[in-house]
């Protein structure tokens, strides 16, 4: 039979963002996908040799706008590393507590996402009804609704206050009313389910093979979850990783969901136990050293190596993002599918183009 | 609000977004606008797929050396009359990475810019803004297409 290639992307009514795939066809199934990409690259981790090492906090901010806090958070605490400082137990827990508020917001901007990749479009305005509540929050505290810049070298620029624990509160108790309705659509509806269940199926054994990560891994029943080697407040919080065994769309929908429930608790345990004092220590001195600092974001593991020779600039950033890691999986799971599932799988690894290209 | 009624109802306007060089957070800003509590369709605004049903091109991020044919090939895909709206400020100006070396600078550098929305995310309020402000440049390139004798009159 003939082959046809169509691509898909870089500008997609999907995909918010300019990834491209060349789709190679046999009728309408997908033979092999071959990915094209460099479409957002920047240079950023050069620009970081440029500015000083405090500048650069805002520099890696902006490597992606949805999970931006875990990128100043991973960076930050790197640089601590290297220069031997201890922030307060306060800044570790606001730190906690806002990262956990942003994968919330991640995961729901997914599902609103992936119900507008099935052409649901009343689902996706459901939910991202919701996710503007997580965003108050955000606003209330620090003052901008998606690049925070709540993190600086030595702790965070932004306190609690009664106030604000309280609104936190009384949003993640009524939004987790709310998402149970939504839930119930997700994992219930017919349609929904049609659309999701064994569609993009991942064996466990692919997943560990191709170094799967995060709700990926997760959904095919990997408990890969860096939080539970305690870094930052995470060592004072109980849970579990969670894990489903569907292998399938429909896992990896049922794991982000499950996480935001979860994300719900840690905020609750950590806003229970939030200590007072200090959410910030004056920072003496310039860096010299490496290191390798990891941390868990919404789509899995990041990993930040930073280079410093004692100058006020890096001698050398190098970020590996969880997407870059989940671009494998996505290959393996796209050939033997369908035209019309192409947008749901690609969209159920959460792509986030600029992190994988920076 | 009188004019910016008259001027939606004569045309709604219908908008195609291109991510070029951004970060995602212009873009999640501007998906914003399209949901419940922004909701810019109750202003006939309409986020369409295809470059050649729009009416506006909303630019997000800064060009560069390899989205610089994409995003010709988008403008020249769409009908006249056209305007385009940088939202953002890598859009504008190039951002904080306007000295990075695959960064060329703001997208005035490749077409030509209509409406400027700043900021770093911009907010969902300042891009409807800008979105209003652009119908309203539509609606004065369509008279002058309708009748390029009599100049701007509005």
């Amino acid at each position: 039979m003939a082959k046809t290639v169509i691509p898909f992307g870089p500008q997609h009514p999907v995909l918010p963002e300019p990834l491209q795939l060349k789709l190679v066809l046999e009728d309408d199934v997908v033979v092999e996908a071959i990915p094209a990409i460099g479409y957002v690259h920047r240079g950023l981790e050069k620009l970081t040799e440029l500015k000083d090492y405090e500048q650069s906090v805002y520099i890696v901010e902006r490597v992606c706008g949805i999970c931006s806090f875990m990128h100043s958070m991973a960076y930050t605490r790197g640089i601590e590393s290297i220069m031997n400082i201890q922030i307060p137990q306060r800044a570790e827990y606001i730190r906690t507590i806002l990262a956990e508020i942003a994968r919330v917001q991640s995961h729901l901007l997914w599902l609103g996402l992936l119900a507008d990749s099935f052409g649901f479009e009343s689902l996706f305005m459901e939910t991202w009804r919701y996710r503007e509540d997580i965003l108050d929050i955000m606003e209330m505290i620090t003052g901008n609704r998606v690049i925070i810049s709540a993190n600086k070298v030595g702790g965070v620029t932004k306190d609690f206050t009664d106030e604000h624990i309280k609104f936190i509160l009384d949003t993640i108790n009524r939004l987790e009313e709310k998402i149970k309705d939504v839930e119930n659509v997700f994992l219930n509806n017919y349609t929904v389910k049609q659309r999701l269940a064994g569609i993009g199926i991942l064996t466990p054994e692919d997943a560990r093979e191709l170094g799967a990560l995060g709700p990926i891994a997760k959904g095919s029943g990997i408990p890969l979850d860096l939080r539970t080697t305690g870094y930052s407040a995470y060592k004072y919080l109980d849970f579990e990783p969670i894990v489903d065994n569907h292998c399938d769309s429909y896992g990896r929908t049922v794991v982000r969901i499950k996480e935001i429930y979860q994300s719900f608790q840690l905020i609750r345990q950590a806003i229970s136990k939030l200590p007072s004092g200090e959410i910030f220590i004056p920072v003496k001195g310039l860096p010299n050293g490496e290191v390798i600092s990891r941390l868990e974001q919404p789509r899995g593991e990041a990993i930040y190596y930073i280079k410093t020779n004692g100058t006020k600039t890096l001698s050398r950033l190098k970020i590996r993002t969880p997407t870059f890691a989940n671009i494998p999986t996505l290959l393996k799971m796209l050939p033997g599918s369908r035209l019309q599932d192409v947008p749901v799988i690609v969209l159920t690894i959460d792509p986030c183009i600029s992190c994988t290209e920076r | 609000m009188a004019g910016i009624s008259k001027n939606i109802m004569s045309k709604s306007p219908w908008v195609v977004h291109v991510n070029c060089n951004s970060c995602n957070g212009c873009d999640i800003e501007f998906l914003a606008c399209l949901t419940p509590i922004y909701d810019a369709e109750r202003l006939g605004i309409i986020n369409v797929g295809t470059p050649k049903q729009a009416d506006i091109l909303v630019v997000t991020g800064s060009a560069n050396y390899k989205n610089i044919d994409v995003l010709k090939n988008i403008y020249n895909q769409m009908p006249e009359p056209k305007v385009v709206v940088a939202v953002g400020a890598c859009a504008c100006t190039g951002g904080v990475f306007h000295s990075c070396y695959n960064v060329i600078g703001g997208i005035d550098e490749i077409l030509p810019v209509d409406v400027y929305v700043p900021g770093c995310c911009p907010k969902p309020e300042s891009i409807i803004d800008g979105l209003i402000e652009a119908s309203r440049i539509l609606e004065e390139k369509r008279i002058k297409i309708k009748n390029p004798d009599k100049g701007v009159a509005i």
